[in-house]
């Protein structure tokens, strides 16, 4: 195990450590102090688990292609950014465009997650991008989705005024892939291009299996989230923009 | 009665004399315009104009002709505003198009004019002098501090910013697989590394037989990200994040299931079948601050290679460009309104931009205002039909010159701008085997090269004429263009002199 203190580090020669040392083969690395420091497993490749104490910056686990990357603690905006394979489990709350474009993986945060959260997530081949957020989210979740799975959980303390688990615009151009919220949500606020679906004995499946990993790692109760019946939403349509042309 | 037919834009006139009923042009029409019945019947209806039964015709029996809709003359109502209204009124969407702008505005290339050397200062032969092309794209320091090597020679200081070289001062435009096929993108890629140039791939990620032509690519990152992963990035010699286009400033891109073949869905990494959409923005970036951002996402995934932020011209696009440069990328590639697209929306394509000659000289300028100017290589598009196009657009500050349309037209393309439908004849804006496959890329290759190596003689010639022998000297140096026909306001905007002055 290698321990890195970041503090005071920009992050090109944090970065430039964490590559050295996983080409070396190290395949446990904690980093103490982080404090902001962006791009954090940025296009990185290997088997190797980052342990981040503080807050890393924007861009964490962009493009990156199989390690995993626990924070203990809060996360900025634009965590696994077009990733492709890997993990990012978040202990806290993270920002804005969570998942965007991801086309593999598992990105798990603890508490509320941003705005635009899962956007233009796609599937290809086995890969199948999972967003778990066990908190609540904010407009546009799921925008222009492609493929893959997101759960929101809202499991957060009681708030007052009460929030929705999800704010409005949610799955606005989504045309693959499927929405599962812990719970309901106002009509008025689901996207046109969506509509509630059946839960199968498969979704259960399916859901059961993503939250039992879940949960394991954020030390949850699995039973206690399946208490609440989950509601599953997909796309009306793979192509929901073809008749808008004339040719 | 009302119509439910539009009436056929071009006559297929097929001289029965002459024809021998080969049927040559029944298997080389994209569009299916001809059947057999006892001898060769077109449907006029469907003809694009493409040319493609009239070169493979043996007999040359075959014309097409512009067909006389002789409608009353009418300044206002055009023959398109009619069609273009019945074809919506027929069946509705927007109307979408293929191609650049092809709209009458004014061109301002050919309102400038080059200058030459007489008398007073000696012009410089080509022919026997060697005259400098080689183009390095990247940030350049602001300044440098040498070394003298003790055996001679200089050595720098601090090493250079990563810098992309090209030995003509060309990129072949982003064209993504998917818009254009494989052929058409392998017959780009060699050429780029027979010339020692780059292409870029375009926002639908790089196919497998492309990864050899690495040194010659720069890969596109887009708001769809299709295709983007790890290897994908590190594959060509930059990044380039795709914010604009000339042809659709402002809106996205939408690849319809159809042309999303097998391969085409491997490179994109989506399933097959499926709509390729790409959303309007990207939505990780709303600000500079955002583009930021992404810049260093990539230049940390690819230890710190060159990054190109390509833009739309747009009204307010110095002001834009200032802030790109300040994000930090190395390359920043404005495309004009009259940039070539596989498919937009008509509304955009024609009414949306401006011009690349006053976007270049406004953004040359402004960043020569706020002395960043070489912390960024411009590179122009949109138009680029000709050497001479090429040669002002770097007097007027171009690095390089990204071609789209220019590097087509040798594999066959007569702009008939359909590429939307998927048709096309010549086996370049399309997928479907039986026509990519009439695209040799190798053949393709040849001809590509043939036509940049003449505008790179060409440019030459202007450079010897000029008295100067090295691109460099051009870069940027308004006072060698004069402009005709023009209006103050715009000579000003342009920085050139009126022709006689």
């Amino acid at each position: 195990m290698l321990r890195i203190d970041a503090g005071g580090l920009h992050y090109r020669e944090l970065n430039h450590l964490i590559r050295q040392a996983v080409a070396e083969g190290e395949s446990e690395i904690v980093l103490d102090q982080v404090n902001g420091q962006r791009y954090i497993g940025d296009g990185l490749q290997g088997n190797v688990t980052i342990r981040i104490k503080g807050t890393p910056g924007q861009d964490l686990a962009a493009f990156m292609d199989g390690p995993t990357i626990r924070v203990e603690g809060n996360a900025q905006d634009a965590v696994a950014n077009t990733m492709n394979l890997g993990k990012v489990i978040i202990s806290g709350q993270a920002g804005d465009v969570l998942g965007y474009a991801m086309r593999g993986g598992k990105l798990y945060v603890a508490k509320d997650a941003g705005y635009r959260i899962g956007i233009h997530m796609k599937s290809y081949r086995s890969q199948v991008p999972v967003i778990i957020i066990g908190g609540k989210v904010g407009d546009f979740l799921g925008e222009y989705m492609a493929g893959g799975v997101l759960m929101v959980l809202g499991m957060t303390e009681e708030e007052f005024p009460p929030r929705p688990l999800a704010g409005d615009y949610l799955g606005v151009g989504m045309h693959g892939g499927a929405i599962y919220l812990r719970g309901t949500i106002d009509p008025d606020q689901i996207g046109k291009e969506i509509s509630p679906a059946e839960m199968s004995e498969e979704d259960h499946r399916l859901l059961r299996k993503e939250l039992a990993e879940f949960c394991q790692d954020m030390g949850w109760d699995l039973e206690k989230v399946l208490e609440v019946p989950f509601l599953k939403l997909v796309p009306i349509s793979h192509r929901p923009y073809g008749g808008h042309y004339s040719y | 009665m009302m119509k439910d037919t539009l009436p056929a834009e071009f006559f297929v006139d097929v001289d029965h004399r002459r024809c021998v009923r080969c049927k040559r042009c029944i298997q080389n029409c994209g569009f299916s315009v001809y059947s057999f019945a006892d001898g060769i019947v077109p449907d006029h209806s469907k003809c694009v104009a493409c040319h493609r039964c009239v070169t493979y015709c043996p007999q040359q029996a075959i014309r097409i002709e512009h067909r006389p809709l002789a409608f009353r003359q009418n300044a206002n109502w055009s023959t398109q505003h009619i069609l273009d209204i019945w074809r919506q009124s027929l069946a509705p969407g927007m109307l979408l198009t293929g191609m650049g702008n092809d709209l009458p505005y004014p061109i301002l290339w050919d309102h400038l004019l080059i200058d030459a050397c007489q008398v007073t200062n000696p012009s410089i032969d080509p022919l026997r002098e060697p005259m400098e092309l080689r183009t390095y794209l990247g940030k350049k320091p602001d300044l440098v501090s040498i070394l003298k090597k003790p055996e001679g020679g200089f050595l720098l200081k601090e090493a250079l910013p990563p810098q992309i070289r090209l030995e003509v001062p060309f990129i072949l435009s982003a064209m993504s697989y998917g818009s254009i096929s494989l052929n058409a993108q392998k017959a780009m890629a060699m050429t780029a590394q027979e010339l020692g140039i780059v292409m870029n791939c375009g926002e639908g990620g790089l196919h497998k037989d492309l990864y050899p032509y690495g040194q010659n690519i720069v890969v596109q990152v887009a708001s769809g990200r299709f295709g983007v992963h790890r290897e994908y990035l590190n594959a060509g010699v930059g990044t380039e994040i795709k914010i604009g286009q000339g042809a659709k400033p402002g809106i996205g891109g939408h690849l319809p299931g159809e042309k999303v073949s097998l391969e085409v869905s491997q490179t994109r990494m989506i399933p097959m079948g499926t709509d390729a959409l790409s959303p309007a923005p990207h939505h990780d970036i709303y600000s500079i601050e955002d583009l930021r951002l992404l810049i260093y996402a990539l230049k940390e995934a690819t230890d710190y290679k060159p990054v190109s932020v390509k833009i739309a011209a747009v009204h307010n696009v110095a002001a834009i460009s200032s802030g790109i440069v300040r994000a930090g990328a190395d390359i920043l590639h404005i495309d004009g309104f009259r940039g070539g697209t596989g498919a937009a929306p008509s509304i955009i394509r024609n009414h949306v931009g401006i011009p690349i000659e006053l976007a270049l000289a406004a953004v040359d300028d402004r960043l020569r205002q706020e002395g960043i100017r070489n912390q960024v290589s411009l590179v122009a598009a949109g138009g680029i039909r000709s050497s001479a196009d090429a040669a002002k657009a770097i007097a007027l500050g171009a690095d390089a010159v990204a071609l789209g349309t220019a590097a087509l037209i040798p594999f066959g393309c007569n702009v008939c701008q359909r590429c939307h439908t998927g048709n096309c004849s010549w086996g370049i804006a399309t997928q479907k085997p039986e026509l990519v496959r009439r695209l040799d890329p190798e053949v393709g290759a040849e001809r590509l090269t043939n036509l940049l190596s003449s505008w790179a003689l060409e440019i030459k010639e202007v450079l010897g004429a000029l008295g100067i022998n090295a691109l460099e000297s051009l870069r940027g140096n308004r006072e060698r263009l004069r402009g005709i026909g023009l209006d103050s306001q715009t000579l000003e905007i342009l920085g050139v002199k009126p022709a006689g002055r």
